[in-house]
């Protein structure tokens, strides 16, 4: 009897035990430990144990330029992809918030992308890409066009890195700003069409606007993900040739798993940590202003 | 009547697992991790007769090289490691793994069949750590028909190399590849840097800036870059390998562990006999190509199942299975294997011929040997992708291949492996 009122009692803590349980395990305590680890000295290839060093490993980094060269390139590739992505999602989007036949299996050939696997998806591009004996180059040769090195030449291998990105995620952009279009009302555009607004004023005097703060969480949700990629980066170039596709996620991964500089690494990964933080709380602040 | 009959199925079936429960207890497992090499793959196919012979579960994983070296060392230095026995490469991560005393010390097994700079390699404070398995060493493999076609013999020195290189380079083929992308070329270009004369590390301090390790450098930037396949800067093996075998390369130099997939029909569009392998031309220097024991086996220091693993480890490395090995153009580090009548009849003359060469005159490294190596080899990757950018012109080389070696120095220092011992 005293157990089950003790039960009872705490039901409200119970019950979201399990999962704070989880969130603990999984996301708060190795966020944490990579913190502790960025302020230690801890190198695989020395044979030492590990040693707190204070900042020491921070100041290694922000001192290398291949830090500061791949912070440039994961900003670089971020908007670049990401304003591309919310540039022809939205226009996907408008063009199909209209009734026309066909509308639907069009919205499915749509989803295809998104399901796909970044890995597969990389080496099939990578074949689409090789110079030799891809498929791209033999089309631009079709029509007398000069010849690209693509992933393989360092002036030419974010583009074409972003290429890929905006071909798998243009389409979950498109599909949130759909829905943000369908829930708008319609009084507003037929008070419009009443005082006689041209079909592009009506576009930017008032789908924009209304339609802003769905864009703007779209573009959180990719940019987050944009900052961070990985797969297709890891799976298509390494981040080669030479250091030219290395992001801070890529640098990060190079510096734990081919030198076992864990130390170093770790710092990469709070400062990646935060600045996708930043970057979100920024973001927000900026749509709540829009909301108003 | 019917608790009862429930009461004797739950007795028979608690009875029937116990009686599963002991035999399992009984048979040992033993975890075994592999890389995706020819001989990877051979243990694989082989594995089965040694469960049967002996009664050892074998759990075996395969994976890609640079994996291997992941896995191992995450899973040791995180103390959860439940490997008994692995593959692994002395040159790229013995230092590393004898320096954390993640090897077991293998002190009864017999090392007479094998040759010492091999056995070396693997040892610390005398004791020997590692069973090499394969040897490699770099060589030239090369279409017959294309050179019969320009009139022009095989190459044997530096000068003639680049010639033949020049006159083959036409009609969509490349006339020259090796590897281009920064780290993976370290190994391939070793033998042009010692062959004109220069080295990576002297007495552990990197010496890559010298004016000899320069010219082999730039010789080779200046090759791959005027003859070489598009994109080279970011080819490995796995990138040059489709393209000889589109039959879009004349020459490639590579290591001698892809012949057999060099002449296998079925991944091949160019006729077996049109593929000649050769000896790495002479430089104007030295003649002495990289010849090392690429992959070798070793046990877990923290294996609980020590001498089941240890009769892996003898069965996987016997003279049995390395003869078999050898009839499918695997070359073994082991002395005897390569004397088998049998082999020497069915192997290429070419592979037979370059290790003879290989093995009086090579260099027992392709890289720097050092814990540190994978870092290192990023670093002198950047002056080989310069070079090749350049086509061998660059005017910032020395100044960069300066940089790098200072860095690699560094890197020495800071592992305590620098200069002397």
């Amino acid at each position: 009897m005293i157990k089950s009122s003790f039960f009872e009692r705490n039901l409200k803590y119970l019950f979201p035990l399990p999962a704070l349980i989880f969130v603990i395990a999984l996301m708060v305590f190795p966020v944490l430990y990579t913190l502790f680890i960025s302020f230690s000295d801890w190198t695989l290839t020395s044979g030492r144990p590990l040693v707190f060093a204070g900042l020491s490993s921070y100041m290694k980094i922000l001192s290398e330029p291949r830090f500061l060269d791949a912070v440039g390139r994961t900003f670089y590739f971020t908007i670049g992809a990401v304003l591309a992505e919310a540039v022809l999602g939205l226009t996907i989007a408008v063009i199909l918030n209209r009734e026309f036949r066909g509308k639907n299996p069009l919205k499915f050939i749509l989803l295809l992308p998104l399901v796909a696997t970044p890995v597969a998806v990389g080496i099939v591009f990578n074949l689409f890409y090789d110079p030799t004996i891809g498929f791209l180059n033999y089309v631009l040769s079709l029509f007398g066009l000069p010849q690209s090195g693509w992933v393989t030449d360092s002036t030419s291998v974010l583009p074409s890195l972003m290429l890929v990105d905006i071909w798998q995620w243009t389409p979950m952009i498109a599909l949130i700003v759909l829905a943000g279009l369908a829930g708008l009302s319609s009084e507003p555009y037929e008070s419009a069409k009443v005082d006689g607004a041209t079909p592009v004023q009506i576009f930017f005097r008032i789908t924009l606007p209304m339609i802003t703060p769905t864009i703007l969480t779209a573009i959180i949700l990719r940019a987050v993900d944009a900052l961070k990629t990985y797969d297709i980066i890891y799976a298509m170039t390494g981040g080669g040739p030479g250091y030219s596709s290395e992001t801070l996620n890529i640098l990060a991964y190079k510096y734990s798993f081919e030198y076992f500089n864990l130390g170093q690494a770790s710092s990469i990964l709070v400062f990646l940590f935060f600045l996708v933080l930043l970057f979100s709380l920024g973001v927000m602040k900026l749509r709540k202003r829009f909301e108003m | 009547m019917k608790k009862i009959g429930l009461f004797v199925l739950i007795v028979a079936i608690s009875f029937s697992l116990f009686a599963q429960g002991g035999a399992e207890e009984k048979q040992e497992e033993i975890r075994v991790l592999l890389a995706n090499h020819p001989y990877g793959e051979l243990l694989k196919e082989a594995i089965p007769e040694f469960e049967a012979e002996t009664g050892i579960k074998v759990n075996v994983e395969s994976l890609q090289e640079s994996q291997l070296t992941q896995k191992l060392t995450t899973e040791f230095a995180t103390g959860s490691s439940t490997v008994d026995v692995f593959m692994t490469r002395p040159l790229q991560e013995g230092l590393l793994f004898t320096k954390n005393g993640w090897y077991a010390p293998l002190d009864s097994y017999d090392f007479s069949d094998y040759p010492d700079p091999a056995v070396d390699i693997g040892k610390k404070d005398g004791v020997a750590y590692i069973v090499p398995l394969v040897t490699e060493w770099q060589v030239m493999y090369y279409r017959k028909d294309l050179f019969k076609a320009a009139g022009i013999s095989v190459p044997t020195n530096f000068e003639e190399l680049e010639a033949a290189a020049k006159a083959l380079n036409k009609d969509g083929i490349a006339g020259f590849g090796s590897r281009g992308k920064g780290a993976a070329s370290v190994t391939q270009i070793s033998s042009y840097i010692y062959n004109f004369g220069g080295r990576y590390l002297e007495d552990n301090v990197a010496v890559f800036d010298s004016p000899e390790a320069l010219e082999g450098i730039r010789y080779y930037g200046r090759l791959l870059g005027n003859y070489g396949p598009q994109g080279v800067v970011s080819m490995s093996w796995e990138n040059l390998m489709p393209v000889f075998q589109a039959g879009k390369l004349a020459i490639w130099t590579d290591a001698s562990v892809f012949y057999g997939q060099v002449v296998d029909p079925s991944k091949t569009q160019i006729p077996a006999e049109d593929v000649g392998v050769a000896q790495l031309p002479r430089g104007p220097k030295e003649d002495s190509p990289f010849i090392v024991a690429s992959w070798g086996m070793s046990m877990s220091n923290k294996s609980k199942n020590s001498d089941a693993a240890k009769q892996f480890l003898d069965w996987a490395t016997s003279k049995e299975l390395a003869i078999e090995a050898m009839k499918r153009n695997i070359t073994m580090a082991r002395d005897s294997a390569w004397l088998d009548e049998e082999v020497r009849a069915m192997m290429n003359p070419g592979l037979i011929e370059t290790q003879a060469h290989a093995a009086l005159n090579g260099f027992p490294f392709d890289r720097p040997f050092m814990s540190a190596v994978g870092q290192a080899r990023d670093l002198i990757g950047e002056v080989v992708i310069e070079s090749i950018n350049t086509k061998g012109t660059s005017s910032k080389l020395a100044s960069l291949a300066a940089e790098k070696t200072q860095a690699v120095n560094d890197l020495l220092k800071a592992d305590g492996e620098y200069g002397g011992n």
